[in-house]
């Protein structure tokens, strides 16, 4: 062999091993159109689960796996999520607000066919409650009378909670006040019944401690309207439609593979190569870019979530009203919203997303750079003289830059204060704001419920939330006086008021309410906007868009 | 041979216990633990969580005990997910990466050292060109800029391939490919210089003249020597090829270790974070170890037994 037939032979080998890895290359069905034709759903939902016991799942994307596998004693309605029924058929409330009476449903079922009995969920919240299972959601069930005293370990009867079971269809709720948003707290995860009294758990581990390993694919039974069939861990959880559901008739979907893509980039590029029918979320480059191409699959719905600013209160120079006040007016929040908000959310003065629980916010914090050079000055640091400099701390992240900047640039030109950002990972950035080791903050809050309760109890003054040492007796005294008030709508005024004082206060700086942006295939129907990304599943349907 | 293997062992125990100290002291020192959350807990759950793990103890102790775990091959319960050990999870994840890797590995191989001697044996054509266009290439344009490029072309406008996953045969070419060039431009510029200084030697130039064909003189009397760089390159290479790769396992979203590495730190997740330490230090020894008895092998001018 001479050497130019050895490179020939060399080159062809080459060229064979490289056709060798392409397969027959044709455009194949993709997995969207494989879904629409076996009603099969595609949903990335960001990164995976920790676990998937409802009892001790934390994340808020949690619930859109949770919600497929459990069902509580209500579900949510799909348009805008108020009560339906759900283990329960029905309920009653009694006159004072206080007693709470559910009608289980005599067809309810279990994923191994057992009946859901009102024993299951008295034993699940025993569950919940036990100090040593160390559920982080646990305080969502104080509002029931003796359940915080039996959470702390104040007392060790749990028949002192007031969790009642008359008989195997009837659970009945007595709670410590009258709380009108109860029914919307109910439909937290954290209330969900598991397989505790039928002796499932107790098979996998202690039933009143972590690390118990009955919620895995081939241990898990739930009772909502899918049952899981595979987790691998890092790539996809797969739930398939429940036989056992009471109304399975109704549920339309035949499975629902969870795609766990912890990279907004990756999640992008599998939805455009039909590997998805709906994103979890689409990075903020690319928004503009849908919204010129290809707005048909481009969706954006209002978010239960507001971004602000956290004040240091205890430091001087930020202790004062005036200076607090001052920064928030010196934003101009139009501006933000016009230059660095491209997913369309609402900039605002108030704290509490309008619309929350059907609250209507204060007026709030505007922009007036000449209010907040009077205030300024009224604090003794006229056009920032004296004034020391201001460190704005925030978790990395290109998004959080820009804005911090521009707000450094607003209080620079409006006030002559010096702003220093300063940007830490995620975990060191929480550890400082644990710690009070900052002066501004940037935080984030998402409601767990649909009420305006769950914005405002998080400035109590003894709320482990609030991070800003702002305490004020009035707000406090305001916030209690809302929980004892039934009528509904005068408990919402009352929590305006509320709100009207902590934004004259100013422990913080409300920038704009959340938008949940995100791609969905047209196939997709019955997947209306909704303030808490919640979606019944058995609401939701695929149309087949390529049958004739 | 024995007294070699036997120093080397005990020099990488010692390396090794090194480093598992100063992981869990250093993690211990970074800002926040593995329960701080955007949403506060009641300080009685912190409490009890913090007592469930034994984090409440006197960190000598916790860290003895560690060890003392260690010993019976027990990384621990994972902080963040609750129900799965560390054993479980890097028994999950280090068999994607290794397959990952391995494939990688071949494609590296199968291209840059065919190039490599061929542009050593044709230096200065246009196939030596070629081939140090493509070395220069594969060096300096990052993964993260080929893979998602790639995925444009043959996932998004083709579709002959899926954009990420880890489910069929077909996913694992695009993240193989990506990987395995990255690894084999390198390759390819080490073949290329080892066997040029070899092929400039005195014995080639007498094989030549004895009339030795040109495929015996590459294979024969060049290789073994030209290659050694190669050698000496793969060990610590193949300890990264095969622990997986944070960024081809995110963009491909590979269930592998390189993405657990690099999350567990962000998540504080002390044990996973000392398994997948423990584990990649332990891969890089084993790996330069064999290396080492390789270019023995393979050059007579290095001994083991100095």
């Amino acid at each position: 062999m001479d050497r130019r037939m050895f490179f020939r032979l060399l080159g062809l080998g080459f060229a064979a091993a490289l056709s060798g890895l392409l397969p027959a290359c044709s455009p194949r069905e993709s997995a969207v159109e494989q879904g629409n034709r076996l009603k099969i759903l595609h949903r990335g939902i960001g990164p995976d689960l920790a676990d998937l016991d409802p009892h001790l799942a934390t994340g808020p994307g949690d619930h859109s796996v949770l919600s497929a596998l459990f069902e509580g004693l209500i579900t949510e309605d799909p348009k805008d999520l108020s009560p339906a029924p759900g283990v329960a058929e029905r309920w009653q409330v009694s006159a004072d607000g206080l007693t709470y009476t559910f009608f289980l449903r005599g067809n309810a079922r279990w994923s191994n066919g057992d009946p859901v009995t009102a024993g299951d969920f008295l034993a699940s919240w025993k569950r919940v409650l036990s100090p040593t299972l160390q559920a982080d959601n646990a305080s969502l069930l104080f509002p029931v009378q003796g359940a915080e005293a039996y959470h702390r370990g104040k007392t060790g009867n749990f028949h002192e909670v007031g969790f009642a079971a008359p008989d195997s269809r009837t659970v009945r709720i007595t709670l410590e006040r009258p709380t009108p948003y109860f029914l919307n707290l109910l439909q937290h995860w954290v209330w969900w019944p598991v397989p505790v009294a039928v002796a499932l758990l107790e098979k996998y581990g202690p039933v009143e401690s972590r690390g118990n390993r009955w919620a895995r694919p081939g241990t898990l039974v739930g009772n909502g309207p899918f049952t899981l069939k595979e987790w691998r861990a890092g790539q996809r959880i797969v739930v398939e439609k429940s036989k056992t559901y009471w109304d399975a008739a109704n549920v339309q979907l035949n499975a629902i593979h969870f795609h766990t893509i912890d990279d907004v980039n990756a999640e992008e590029r599998a939805f455009r190569a039909g590997q998805l029918h709906i994103t979890e979320a689409l990075p903020l480059a690319k928004i503009d870019s849908y919204r010129t191409n290809a707005p048909d699959v481009l969706r954006i719905d209002p978010y239960l979530g507001t971004y602000f600013y956290r004040i240091n209160v205890s430091l001087p120079f930020l202790n004062s009203v005036a200076v607090r006040r001052a920064l928030s007016l010196a934003i101009d929040r139009t501006a933000l919203g016009r230059s660095l908000l491209h997913g369309g959310q609402t900039p605002t003065g108030t704290f509490t997303p309008p619309g929350t629980g059907g609250y209507v916010p204060p007026a709030g914090i505007t922009s007036d750079p000449d209010a907040a050079r009077a205030l300024l000055a009224e604090a003794g640091f006229s056009g920032g003289k004296n004034a020391p400099p201001i460190e704005i701390l925030y978790n990395n992240s290109e998004n959080h830059r820009v804005i911090a900047e521009a707000i450094q640039e607003m209080w620079r030109r409006e006030l002559g204060i010096d702003a220093r950002l300063h940007t830490m990972e995620n975990k060191s950035v929480l550890n400082a704001r644990s710690a009070g080791n900052y002066q501004v903050l940037r935080s984030g809050w998402i409601g767990d419920y649909n009420d305006p309760m769950s914005f405002l109890a998080i400035w109590r003054s003894d709320s482990g939330n609030n991070y800003t040492h702002w305490a004020n007796a009035a707000y406090d005294r305001l916030l209690y006086e809302a929980t004892r008030t039934p009528d509904a709508a005068a408990r919402l005024q009352i929590l305006q008021r509320a709100e009207e004082l902590l934004l004259s206060e100013s422990p913080l700086i409300p920038l704009y309410h959340y938008t949940h942006v995100f791609l969905i295939q047209p196939s997709v129907q019955g997947w209306h906007p909704t303030l808490l990304d919640h979606h019944p599943y058995k609401h939701v349907r695929l149309i087949d868009t390529a049958a004739p | 041979m024995f007294r070699f293997f036997a120093s080397r062992l005990l020099q990488s125990a010692l390396a090794l216990l090194i480093i598992i100290t100063a992981t869990f002291f250093m993690l211990r020192f970074v800002p926040g633990g593995p329960f701080t959350a955007e949403k506060a807990v009641t300080p009685e759950i912190l409490r009890n969580l913090e007592a469930h793990y034994g984090l409440n103890q006197p960190l000598w102790k916790q860290y003895a005990d560690y060890l003392g775990s260690l010993l019976r091959g027990d990384f621990g319960p994972s902080f963040k997910y609750p129900n799965r050990t560390v054993n479980e999870i890097l028994g999950d994840k280090l068999p994607v990466s290794l397959e990952l890797g391995s494939l990688s590995l071949l494609l590296a191989l199968l291209m840059g050292i065919p190039l490599g001697i061929i542009a050593a044996t044709r230096r200065n054509s246009w196939i030596d060109y070629c081939a140090s266009t493509f070395g220069m290439t594969g060096l300096s344009v990052p993964t993260f800029v080929v893979a998602p490029l790639l995925v444009l072309a043959l996932s998004i406008h083709m579709g002959w391939f899926n954009a990420s996953g880890w489910y069929s045969p077909e996913d694992r070419v695009l993240p193989s490919l990506v990987l395995g060039f990255a690894y084999a431009a390198p390759i390819s510029r080490l073949t290329r210089g080892g066997m040029l200084e070899i092929l400039s030697q005195d014995f080639i130039r007498t094989a030549r003249a004895k009339g030795a064909s040109e495929l015996r003189i590459i294979f024969k009397h060049c290789l073994r020597g030209g290659l050694l760089p190669v050698v000496s390159y793969l060990g610590p290479a193949i300890a990264g090829i095969l622990t997986g790769s944070f960024v081809i396992e995110t963009i491909f979203q590979i269930p592998g270790l390189g993405r657990e590495f690099v999350n567990s730190a962000f998540n504080r997740d002390y044990t996973l974070v000392l398994g997948t330490v423990i584990l990649y230090a332990a891969l890089i020894m084993v790996l330069n170890l064999a290396a080492d008895v390789a270019q023995a092998w393979m050059n007579p001018k290095v001994r083991l037994a100095r």
